[in-house]
């Protein structure tokens, strides 16, 4: 044993050499080895995005190895028996023998498909972490900018994929893209012609959608992926604020081996959850909804959650058409789709410059805030989430309507109204609790602990004791300041109890073999100060 | 290696790296000196290595790596092995009904466990380390600004940009032609929509030779008044080739076959529009299908209230007012198709919508007749 591992030491020396004389690796590899990175849950929610792009190039490249991207029209003679003798496109034949004539197609298609929905929700709740924490903020603009083009790219990427099967379900989803599309000013009619090679649904538009799914944007997405994760390695990783952390600083762990090891345990982790979805739940059932026909549809026709806020929108929208007689007419459904998707495209991106003109504060921050410092974007965003919230229950609020045997007609009315009334509240709301939870800090500061002791005076009044942070002054305050991390609210914060340890069935008794693991948990995450 | 936790906060000194008697921790050390970071704490997780706790780890971690392997084996089996093709209608008793499920529940366990290792073997094996690196916020040194700008300057000199501006102007005048030139070639995707927004499979004219178009079903039966019973409705297309395709995206009618006292609600209501043409033949009435919202066909029809919906965007229409929007985003009522019944009694289109189906557009007219009452 010993003498193999000796050998195979110098082994690798050896190739190190070799690799050093031609590549000058010794420095660049000492550099990367070494970096170090802050260490958040919140920090892993981007990667989930990662890891499930990762997933989707690989079970992408599967199905385009048997998908057929052809309107041609042809009878089907598969195996699935409903079906048989039915006229379809090419297309949806092919779809449909992934799903039943190809050994694992069933599993690849349904796993391509939970990692997109995995894909946009982490992009979106990454984006909310980055959002409220204020990690936006200079020098990472660009990022963020880079992030929300992510989004968007992703967005169209996803509804071309499912609008790629040609069954009936994505064959609305198309029609509704084009009475979209037709609503443009000036160029709309043309706009659909041309994506549609003439009248909607015509026979190219999967052949054109194909290559921009398969092709264009996956190496748009893997562009933007790659300046996305380099920025943030060049930039170096926001950190929480806490002990020895400073605006100069990055106190963490090293990037080989602790968070090399625990990426890839990670990405494992997701591709396990997606690979188990995949095979144990049914999603998008195309066999189901039969090839597309402009005079056919199936009441719940919802698209993939991502783009239900935006039909939702659409649902909303009244009817207000502006016609400018004789010659023009601006459809009802410009405004939230059109206009709607553009400002939801164009408010984030600028987000970080309107902050930075409002608030005057054009710094360098490389720690991040807690949501309830900043009142005012906690609100905005808590706003966004709740337009967003109701935008997406309406998308879907003919099956609400269905399943808990409400009106429909009352469900869009109190899309309509909750949709403006709603954000409001929800903005003061969030600014009001904003401001409770930091006086909340500061009174802990000022005054200590709650103990939860009540004590009785002599005279007969009741008051509770307080646990100081520090030596109190003759008034019993204490002058500490806030420093934007996490104040103790109770008393095992502060030591009061032992911790216990922890068992997976009991607890275990016997005192552990590492007395500094509480230590280091102090240093690193604040939280127990 | 022992703890260090003395070492922060105190400037390390660089070392002499030929001296022989370093150990390898000093050596590292000065990378991380060169480095800009600093060890704040790092100790074994193990205070005593060899310990039973941590051989019991390693077991806990060498397992899931074993178990992993044996699930992917197992999912490498299934997928060779298992029974998968689809026979029509199976059972759960059925091993084909469990193939999929089989795939997922062993790949999925396979890589659930090696991550489980990997994590593992990072949180419980790992040396505990907390280490600070300076970060360098900012821009570049001013002396490195100065010389990057020396640099650029001096390639502008070299190229004359600011003496010759004929170039410049004359540069930039060749490369917007040259940019158009490049994007020009997606131009081949246009195409003129024509009328295609406004001309649908009745128009006798283009696509029967003048002949009044009939209707027919989804199979190609055409369509006699007694096909559809009082309060009834069916789908129909028109009678030419291909005429019940997606060919023909903006023609398929709905036919209702309303009940006399509706009929007598509707005839009253009608636009004068369709009045002047004779739209309905008795009790029946034509409507497009295609939404003015944005294309959906409206397929639902609830005979007791006379309303049409459309699933997609739920807009309502009233049958028996033209089918004019009563609730939901759609702005315009369903285009009726004039028709009469022929000398075969058979349904005819006696001629196209007279205004244009489906959702609006952008350059859709808007005529004066259109003007509901």
């Amino acid at each position: 044993m010993k003498r193999r591992k000796g050998t195979s030491d110098s082994l690798l020396t050896k190739a190190g050499g070799e690799l050093d004389d031609r590549f000058k690796l010794a420095g660049p590899t000492r550099v990367l080895m070494n970096k170090v990175f802050p260490d958040h849950w919140s920090f892993l929610l981007g990667e989930i995005a990662l890891f499930s792009f990762i997933l989707l190039l690989l079970t992408g490249t599967f199905l385009a190895l048997f998908f057929e991207p052809s309107m041609v029209e042809v009878t089907y003679n598969g195996a699935y028996v409903p079906l048989q003798g039915v006229e379809m496109s090419q297309a949806y034949a092919s779809s449909l023998d992934i799903s039943f004539e190809v050994r694992g197609g069933l599993i690849m298609r349904q796993m391509h498909h939970w990692a997109t929905l995995l894909f946009m929700a982490s992009i979106l709740v990454h984006m909310l972490r980055i959002f409220f924490t204020g990690a936006f903020r200079a020098p990472r603009e660009t990022n963020w900018m880079i992030g929300i083009l992510l989004f968007w790219v992703g967005f169209f990427e996803g509804f071309f994929g499912y609008s790629l099967p040609d069954d009936g379900l994505s064959g609305t989803g198309l029609r509704i893209m084009e009475g979209m599309t037709q609503s443009v000013p000036f160029i709309g009619p043309w706009a659909s012609a041309a994506l549609f090679r003439g009248q909607f649904p015509g026979t190219d538009v999967i052949s054109m959608i194909y290559i921009i799914h398969v092709f264009i944007f996956p190496l748009i997405l893997l562009a933007l992926i790659t300046v996305h994760v380099g920025l943030v390695f060049a930039q170096k990783h926001t950190q929480w604020p806490g002990p020895g952390r400073t605006e100069h600083n990055v106190v963490g762990y090293r990037m080989f081996p602790n968070y090399v090891m625990k990426q890839v345990g990670f990405m494992l982790f997701i591709w396990g959850v997606v690979a188990a979805m995949g095979g144990l739940f049914q999603i998008n059932p195309i066999w189901l909804f039969g090839p597309y026909e402009v005079s056919v549809v199936s009441s719940a026709s919802q698209p993939d959650f991502y783009v239900m806020y935006l039909d939702g929108l659409i649902r909303l929208f009244p009817a207000w058409e502006l016609r400018i007689p004789p010659y023009f007419t601006l459809p009802a459904v410009f405004w939230p789709a059109i206009a709607g998707m553009g400002l939801s495209v164009v408010l984030p991106l600028i987000y970080p410059a309107l902050e930075r003109r409002f608030t005057k504060d054009r710094g360098h921050h490389n720690l991040l805030q807690r949501p309830r410092d900043n009142p005012a974007r906690t609100g905005l965003g808590v706003m966004v989430v709740v337009f967003w919230t109701i935008g997406t229950i309406s998308g879907g609020n003919d099956v609400f309507a269905e399943t808990f045997d409400i009106s429909l007609n009352a469900m869009t009315w109190a899309g309509r109204i909750g949709i403006v009334v709603l954000p409001i509240i929800a903005y003061y709301l969030t600014y009001r609790i904003c401001l409770g939870l930091q006086q909340h800090d500061r009174e802990v500061l000022a005054h200590g602990l709650e103990t939860g002791i009540l004590m009785r005076d002599p005279d007969g009044r009741f008051y509770e004791v307080h646990q100081p942070l520090a030596e109190p002054d003759e008034h019993g305050h204490t002058e500490l300041e806030y420093n934007g991390w996490v104040v103790p609210k109770k008393m095992n914060r502060v030591g009061a109890l032992e911790p216990t340890e922890k068992g997976f069935f009991k607890p275990i008794e016997e005192p552990s073999q590492n007395g500094g693991a509480e230590r280091r948990d102090e240093i690193e995450s604040g939280r127990k100060h | 290696m022992s703890a260090h936790n003395d070492s922060a906060h105190t400037e390390p000194e660089s070392v002499d790296l030929s001296d022989p008697k370093l150990s390898r921790f000093e050596v590292y050390k000065e990378g991380l000196r060169r480095d800009d970071i600093e060890i704040i704490h790092y100790e074994p997780r193990f205070a005593k290595p060899g310990t039973k706790a941590e051989k019991r780890m390693e077991r806990i971690v060498g397992g899931m790596f074993l178990f992993s392997g044996l699930f992917a084996t197992a999912f490498v089996a299934a997928f060779i092995w298992w029974p998968w093709e689809y026979e029509g209608a199976a059972t759960w008793r059925d091993p084909q009904t469990w193939y999929t499920p089989v795939l997922g529940a062993t790949l999925g366990l396979s890589l659930l466990l090696f991550a489980a290792g990997v994590l593992t073997w990072a949180k419980k094996l790992l040396p505990i380390e907390e280490l600070v690196q300076d970060r360098h916020d900012g821009g570049s040194s001013t002396e490195d600004r100065r010389i990057a700008e020396a640099t650029v300057d001096g390639l502008v000199e070299d190229m004359g940009l600011r003496r010759r501006p004929f170039l410049v102007k004359a540069a930039l005048l060749g490369a917007a032609p040259l940019g158009l030139a490049a994007v020009a070639p997606l131009g081949a995707l246009l195409k003129d929509p024509g009328d295609m927004l406004t001309v649908t499979g009745w128009n006798a004219e283009k696509y029967n030779n003048g002949e009044p178009i009939r209707m027919m079903m989804r199979d190609g039966a055409l369509v006699r008044p007694d096909m559809v019973s009082v309060g009834g409705q069916i789908t129909v297309y028109p009678a030419i080739d291909h005429g019940a395709t997606n060919q023909f995206p903006t023609a398929p009618v709905l036919l209702i076959h309303l009940r006399e006292s509706d009929a007598a609600i509707l005839r009253e209501n009608l636009y004068p529009m369709y009045d002047e043409v004779d739209a309905l033949w008795g009790n029946f009435v034509a409507y497009s299908k295609i939404c003015t919202h944005v294309g959906c066909p409206t397929s639902l029809y609830e005979q007791q209230t006379q309303r049409l919906l459309c699933p997609c965007h739920q807009s309502q229409f009233n049958v028996v007012d033209n089918a004019a929007p009563i609730f939901g985003p759609a702005t315009r009522h369903l285009p009726m198709l004039p028709m009469t019944v022929d000398d075969e009694g058979f349904f005819v289109a006696t001629s196209d919508f007279l205004v244009p189906p489906g959702p609006a557009f952008w350059n859709r007219p808007s005529l004066p007749e259109e003007d509901e009452k």
